[in-house]
């Protein structure tokens, strides 16, 4: 079903076959989102950002994406300064947006928030993260990484790294891995183990799962290493949060072991989970990533609200 | 025990509904799930526990005078008690007997076990999960996408 009109809230309203068109989208879309072509399909499209918590690059590849197509945003940067100090509910808040706008793109400390505004809107809603839930624009350019760095998704072994009971992009990405018939591997801390009825959800689809905390023993044989941030709130000690993640840490010697063309991917911001030193690696495609998100970004919003069928 | 001597120990209704083949112990629930405990002065409740069943060994009977339940009553029941009958008296005779039947949805009955979902904060909707498994029965909330196969804990 062609995604002109639609909402994207969860990577599971996607088929196989519409991730792997607007991947395919994604790609002719590398040279626009450079600068190095030009077409603006969002002439006179309107695209509010609705962020009710901090983003970086989440919100600023999103405008990228808006800009570069031609479109124009407005944006609630800081829930703080909207009517929801006032008690607005965010059903509201969205319902107005929506005559403001011909498309939102929501931020929400709430799982489930994004939901909730694609039934309280009449145009179409983008999820770009709610709560510890999906995010399933994120999960795209993950994907777009991988096939970028390996020509397919098929059969690919992926270890998920970190905070896999918090980390929103965790969920996402492995159902998507789990669609493509990728092997998963998951590494983490015990009190940041995937949740059981995730993983049962995956067990569910068919999908190869095992756990292996050894770091080492995990990436041996994997192409994919998949980093999360473990976040110092998750934990009550300071000291723990330090042994935790100091155990996690991907430096040269790390990999090792890991065959030479293990991509290292992190939706980043990192926060030391990651060594400098690793940049200069082969492995490292986490900044190609971050760059990703912009064309992969602009494909879904020219399949959503432009044409759909243009670049290349 | 004969029928007459077992039909003896719940009094008869002139009018109102009859749910039974409650599976044992899950009496107290379907009162909760009808509002026992706010209805009209005309309506008494008679609640049999740990009667014998020749279907299920065991069960509980519930009946509620001058009362026939709400779509969404019926729905709640079925959830809890999937093995439940409902029959409708009229006169002392039953006029209309059924099964419970699950419902793709589940709307408004069913709160969602997890706090931080969107249906938990005060906006104006109502909470709703979509029937992903039918035997076990699991719940789905349309929010958050939280499965819960323990939403006897969390009816609202």
């Amino acid at each position: 079903m062609p995604l002109r009109g639609r909402d994207l809230i969860s990577i599971r309203d996607l088929s196989r076959e519409e991730i792997e068109e607007a991947l395919a989208a994604a790609k002719k879309m590398v040279p626009y989102a450079e600068g190095a072509k030009v077409m603006h399909p969002l002439t006179d499209k309107i695209v509010a950002m609705a962020f009710f918590e901090p983003s970086t690059r989440t919100r600023l590849s999103f405008e990228s994406a808006v800009q570069r197509l031609g479109g124009s945003c407005i944006t609630i940067a800081d829930a703080s300064v909207t009517s929801m100090r006032k008690g607005e509910s965010l059903h509201d808040t969205i319902r107005m947006l929506s005559s403001y706008a011909d498309a939102i793109v929501i931020r929400h400390p709430n799982e489930g928030a994004a939901r909730l505004a694609a039934r309280a809107s009449d145009r179409p809603v983008l999820n770009a993260g709610d709560g510890a839930g999906q995010h399933p624009t994120q999960t795209l350019l993950d994907l777009a990484t991988m096939q970028e760095a390996f020509g397919t998704l098929s059969g690919l072994k992926v270890v998920l790294l970190g905070d896999l009971k918090f980390g929103r992009t965790v969920h996402s990405l492995a159902h998507a891995l789990a669609v493509f018939g990728c092997e998963i591997v998951l590494t983490s801390p015990p009190e940041l183990a995937l949740p059981v009825p995730a993983r049962r959800h995956l067990e569910g689809m068919g999908a190869r799962v095992s756990e292996q905390a050894d770091l080492r023993r995990a990436i041996h044989d994997a192409d994919v290493l998949y980093v999360t941030r473990i976040q110092k709130e998750r934990f009550g000690d300071e000291a723990e949060y330090r042994r935790v993640a100091g155990s996690y840490r991907i430096d040269p010697s790390v990999l090792e072991g890991a065959k030479p063309r293990l991509a290292v991917l992190h939706p980043l911001p990192r926060a030391g989970e990651i060594a400098p030193e690793v940049d200069r690696t082969p492995h490292a495609v986490y900044f190609r990533q971050s760059f990703l998100a912009v064309p992969v970004r602009m494909a879904l919003l020219d399949m959503i609200l432009g044409s759909g069928k243009r670049g290349g | 025990m004969p029928l007459a001597a077992r039909e003896l120990k719940i009094t008869p209704i002139k009018n109102g509904t009859v749910i039974d083949h409650i599976a044992n112990g899950l009496a107290l629930e379907v009162l909760r799930i009808i509002g026992a405990q706010s209805l009209d002065k005309d309506s008494t409740v008679s609640v049999a526990l740990h009667v014998r069943s020749a279907k299920h060994g065991w069960k509980d009977i519930v009946k509620v005078e001058n009362m026939e339940l709400s779509p969404r009553k019926v729905n709640a029941i079925a959830l809890i008690a999937p093995t439940a009958t409902i029959s409708i008296i009229r006169d002392f005779k039953v006029r209309e007997k059924r099964s419970v039947d699950l419902p793709e949805r589940i709307v408004g009955i069913v709160r969602c076990p997890n706090a931080n979902c969107i249906s938990n904060q005060p906006e104006p909707i109502e909470s709703e999960f979509e029937v992903t498994s039918r035997r076990p029965v699991v719940l789905t909330c349309v929010y958050c996408e939280r499965e819960v196969d323990d939403f006897l804990h969390h009816l609202a």
